[in-house]
This record gives C-alpha cells, structure tokens and sequence, in this order.
C-alpha cells in the first residue's frame, strides 16, 4: 500500500513548486475580483430602464465627493442615487453576506455541502423576517426585521447544528435530512403568518421568499450594514483556526484550539450574516455553496484567502445576477433568488455526485 | 481576538529524568457507566520511550487519551508538566505535548505540506519562529518530502499516517503522544517511527506510544506498562517484565520469550502447535 519515497532527488524540484504557485493564486484571485468589480459596478449603475452613460456616472459620483465632475439632470441623479446605488451597494453587502456565510459554515460543519440555504438557515432567519412584516412589528425601527431575522436564524443555526452532529462529525446525509426538515417546519410556519396577514402584507410577503433586491433604498442598506460589516470583519480573525479544524475537534483542540469557543464565535457571525442578507432580500439560495466551492477549486482550502476571497465573489456574482435579473426580461423583472436557484441547482446536483463518489457512498 | 487574550508561557526546559505527564489514581469512565480504568498510576519522563501494551479493550487509548487531556478523570488527576491538565489553557497545553491520533481525517483538499504546517499554529501567538525548517525537517525525517505538494485526500493510509506523523513532530512539544502510530505502516516505516521516537527521547522529550507489537515494544520502548482490565498489571524495562508467565496470563494466550539468537534482544512469539 506505502510506496517508499525514495525518489530521485532530480524529482524534488517539481514537486515542491506547487506550494509555491498555490501561493500566488490568492493574489492574483483577489486582484482579478476586485479589477471585476470595478468594471461591473458603473455598468450596473449605467444599465437600466433610463440608461445613464457610464462617463455620466462617473462624472455624478464624482460631484457627489467633491472632486470636481458635474450634477446631471434631476432625473438621471434621482434614479442613480434614489434607485440604482442603493441597490448596487445592497447587492454587493448581500453577496459578501452569503458567500462569506457560506464558506464559515462549511468550515465549522466540516463538509462542503452546508450552506445557509440547503440546511434551512436562510427560512428560519425568513421566519423571523415574515413574522415581523406579518404582524406589523416595529419596535425597533428599521432595524426590527433585521433584529428578528437575526434571533430566528440563530435558533435555527443551533437547531440544526445540535441535530446533525454525533461524535464531533456532521454526516452528509442527516445534514441534508436536517435541511429537509428545517426548510419544511420554516415554510409551513411561513405559510401560517401568510394566511393570517393582510393582502398588502401577503404582498410583501410573497416577494421576499422569491428573493429579490428590487425594493432597495438607502434605509434597508443602513439596515444590514451594521450586521454585514460585522460578520465580514470578525470572520477572517478565524481563518487559521478554522484550518485546523478540518482536522477533527480533537487535534484541533491538540493544537491549542479552543473549539467549543470558536463554535459558539462562529454560528453567531454565520446567524449574523445570513440575517443581514435575509432581512433585505428574502431567500437567495446557492450563492453559499457556489461561490466557496469554485475558489478551494482555484486556490486551496486555505481559509485566510477562502472567507474574504468568498465575500469578494459574492458581491461580483450577486451583482451580475441582479443585473440579468432587472434587464434579461425587461420591462418585467425576475425575481433574484429564482435565477440563483436556477443556476445553483445543478451545480448543488453535481457537487451531490462528486461527493457520493469520493466517500463510496453516504457515510 | 490574540491581543485580548495573554500570550501562553512557553514550556521550560525539562532535565533527563523530569516527570513531564504522570497519572494518578486514575480512573476514567466512558459513557458515564462504564468504567474504562480503575486506578491507574503512570508516570512519562523526559528522555524515555514509554511504551503502552495490553490485549484490546485493556484501556490503552483511554488512558493516552486521559493524558493527553482529551478525557476528564473520574476520579484521581493528570498532570502535565507538574500542573494538573484543567489548569492548563488549549495553547498552552499545544505548546507542551503533541498528540498523534489513531485515525486521521480531514475535511478539506489541504497539500501535504499545509497538514504538516499546521503543526506550527500553536508557535503563531508567541512571534517568528523558524517554521519552514521544522516543517522541512519533520517531512525529511518522516519520508513524505516526495509527495509535498499532493493533496492528504489522494494519499494512501500508510502514508497519511507518516504525514499526521510529520504535522505532530512539527509541532516540536517536549511530550509526545503517540496512538498506534505503526497500525498502518509497512515494516520499514513501523522501524523508522520508532527510532524517531528514540531519537526524540535521546534529545530530552518524553514520548509514549501505545503499541500492539509487543516486538517492537521490547525492542524500542526505555519502559512498558502493561494493561490488563484497566490495571496496569506490570511497569518496567520490558527485558524485566516481559516474563512468558505475564504475557501468556495477560493475553490469555501461551506466549514464548526468548531471546535473539545474535543480539540476545527479547524476543515475544505466541506459542503456536505444529
């Protein structure tokens, strides 16, 4: 079974250089994503039922810091300002969101299946959010949706966390029975507020489990802000211990990792994030499970790259997909999290066979 | 988070002799029902190969595990360092033992060379230290410097086992915890481990290493304690305890001991009829 290593020494050379070109893919990921974001953000912003010019933009963004520039006409200010940028910003945080959400999840559950939408997290933070729309809560202003989101998706991130381990593992399929489970007990409830709600409610309602960011104005971006840049800035302190743990608690633990502690950190910022996406946008599926994927696939595990590298590309991804979403049938609008499920789906489907294939079958 | 929390004290420097993890009246139950050890006292020095042996089910891993403070003790206490295991901080404990775990699994594609970097994390708090040498040395003296840069998933399980080897020593603790590190090596690599161990107990660490061939035991272990039931039934150099009466009582199987007809180094061979 153990081949003996002897090698040739004329080998070493190539085999070592690997770890080295692995090295510089992170940077050259990150450079490659944030030059993409910088293109996409004007053509966003140009892109529209009122096409503002791209030079248009500029000069309107311009004006607005002070750096010279001109003001465009009332219009075209009013539907960069009041319409388009609200929704890019909200778009960008609700991406970062998920994908960073997705890649934290995936390392405290130890398997690359979890993601807030397939294990449920995202329906139980859109109970909260319903509930609180449904009954016409505002205790809290406009944070009160955000806030029960929040207290709703962590309950459901615990749930779900204590249901599918059993001795310090997550198998993969009580972690999809789980989700299956969750994702049914969130609709039925979901349903139950929608049939006691009235219509402007059921309205409201209705287009938040389709997901959608076309109701985006300056307050809902302030609204998740705090949680988003929150969760996005205490996630990278736990990269390198999250490495460690896709040892198994145990030798983590060996390796001066208290795990205990950095399971209750994480499941809070993963409730935080997931409530900051949710609350706005309703349920956007996929982006999780997408985004972190293809980046282990291009530059490694490594979570000191994976968790901002993941909120990179989840901005660009979620922003592209709103922009199809708002102009691929236009005047008509699709809703967001349709056309992420759309994509997602069969790339859930292929990551479902790929795994099967590499364990022998369900553990 | 690191600048909240006070750095971990690295370990002193222990003399040839020192008492670096010791046992006492240890009992651990499992379960909360069974009980696994019923008063076990052991002590791991520094400079010594202390090997565990005993028949499946005698308690070998419990009482590893209970060292390596991964079991709390029912009653009795684990000392590491002179200090009971509870005292200890997560870091400060990575900084004085490492741990060698009988399975070895990983949830991410990680290379090679990362799983045994990862040995260095509980270095990170305490600054710059030379890193690359005790990952380069470590693969060198564990034979996996070949396949550095292939992923930990694609290896075969001898070989995992020599690279979570890599990723222990790596982590250059004075107190090394070693569960059946030869259960899936070849006979060159199960020699090669334990004179690693020698090695590492020739430069003043204290290691103990729970072992199945009772061969390999007498032919590398400074001291073996004995298993049985829970009790440790003997503790000693293995030429003075490894008595057919013992092994054959033990095991509850006749067993021959004899010695090398060149070197004279005991020798355990089961009692087989013709």
């Amino acid at each position: 079974m153990s081949v003996l290593p002897r090698t040739p020494s004329g080998t070493e050379p190539r085999e070592a250089a690997p770890p080295a070109r692995r090295r510089r893919v992170p940077w050259l990921l990150t450079a490659g994503l944030v030059a993409a974001l910088v293109v996409l953000v004007p053509v966003a912003a140009r892109t529209g039922a009122y096409p503002v010019p791209v030079g248009d933009v500029v000069a309107s963004v311009q004006h607005r810091l002070g750096l010279g520039g001109t003001e465009l006409d009332r219009v075209a200010e009013s539907v960069l300002w009041n319409v388009r940028f609200p929704r890019i910003v909200l778009a960008l945080l609700v991406g970062a969101s998920l994908g960073c959400a997705g890649a934290l999840m995936q390392g405290v559950f130890g398997n690359p299946l979890a993601e807030p939408g397939v294990i449920g997290v995202s329906s139980g933070a859109a109970v909260g959010a319903v509930a609180a729309i449904a009954l016409g809560l505002n205790f809290a202003g406009n944070w009160t949706v955000s806030i029960l989101a929040f207290v709703a998706g962590l309950v459901t991130v615990l749930l779900v966390y204590a249901m599918s381990r059993s001795g310090g593992r997550t198998e993969v399929v009580t972690l999809i029975l789980t989700g299956i489970a969750v994702n049914a007990f969130a609709g039925a409830l979901i349903g139950l507020f929608l049939f006691f709600a009235d219509a402007a409610a059921v309205n409201q309602i209705t287009f938040w489990q389709l997901g959608s960011l076309s109701q985006a104005t300056w307050p809902k971006v302030l609204a998740v802000l705090p949680c988003a840049v929150l969760g996005l800035g205490v996630a990278p302190l736990y990269a390198r211990r999250l490495d460690l743990l896709a040892l198994g608690e145990r030798p983590a633990r060996h390796l001066g990792v208290d795990v205990e502690r950095l399971r209750i950190v994480l499941v809070l910022v993963i409730a935080l994030l997931t409530a900051a996406a949710v609350s706005v946008s309703g349920i956007i599926g996929f982006v999780g499970l997408v985004v972190p994927h293809l980046l282990r696939m291009a530059a490694g595990p490594g979570h000191r790259f994976l968790l901002p590298g993941s909120a990179l590309l989840g901005a660009l991804v979620l922003l592209a997909a709103d922009l199809t979403a708002r102009t691929v049938a236009s005047p008509a609008e699709l809703p967001l999290g349709v056309l992420t499920a759309l994509l997602g789906s069969p790339f859930f489907f292929w990551l479902l066979r790929r795994t099967r294939r590499r364990h022998g079958g369900w553990a | 988070m690191r600048l909240l929390r006070p750095r971990p004290a690295p370990p002193l420097p222990a003399s040839p002799g020192d008492t670096l993890a010791e046992a006492e009246a240890l009992h651990v139950r499992l379960d909360g029902t069974r009980d696994v050890l019923h008063g076990v006292d052991v002590a791991v020095r520094a400079g010594e190969v202390l090997a565990l042996v005993g028949p499946n089910g005698a308690g070998k891993s419990t009482l590893l595990g209970a060292l390596a403070a991964d079991l709390a003790p029912a009653y009795g206490v684990v000392r590491i360092h002179g200090r009971p295991v509870s005292d200890w901080s997560a870091p400060e404990l990575a900084l004085r033992r490492a741990v060698l775990p009988q399975a070895s699994a990983l949830s991410f594609p990680f290379s090679v060379e990362e799983v045994v970097r990862m040995g260095r994390a509980p270095w990170a708090a305490l600054g710059p230290e030379d890193d690359d040498a005790a990952v380069a040395e470590a693969m060198a003296a564990t034979e996996v410097t070949a396949f550095a840069g292939r992923p930990f998933s694609a290896l075969s399980g001898g070989e995992r086992a020599r690279v979570t080897l890599a990723r222990v020593l790596a982590q250059r603790a004075p107190l090394l915890m070693l569960d059946e590190p030869t259960a899936a090596l070849d006979l060159r690599h199960q020699e090669l481990v334990l004179r690693l161990c020698r090695e590492r107990a020739r430069a003043g660490d204290a290691v103990v290493v729970v072992l199945h061939d009772l061969g390999l035991a007498a032919a590398y272990a400074h001291r073996v304690a004995v298993l049985r039931a829970g009790r440790v039934a003997a503790d000693g150099p293995p030429e003075e305890i490894f008595t057919e009466p013992l092994l054959s009582e033990v095991y509850d199987q006749p067993v021959e001991v004899l010695p090398h007809p060149r070197t004279g180094a005991v020798l355990v061979l089961p009692v087989r009829e013709e």
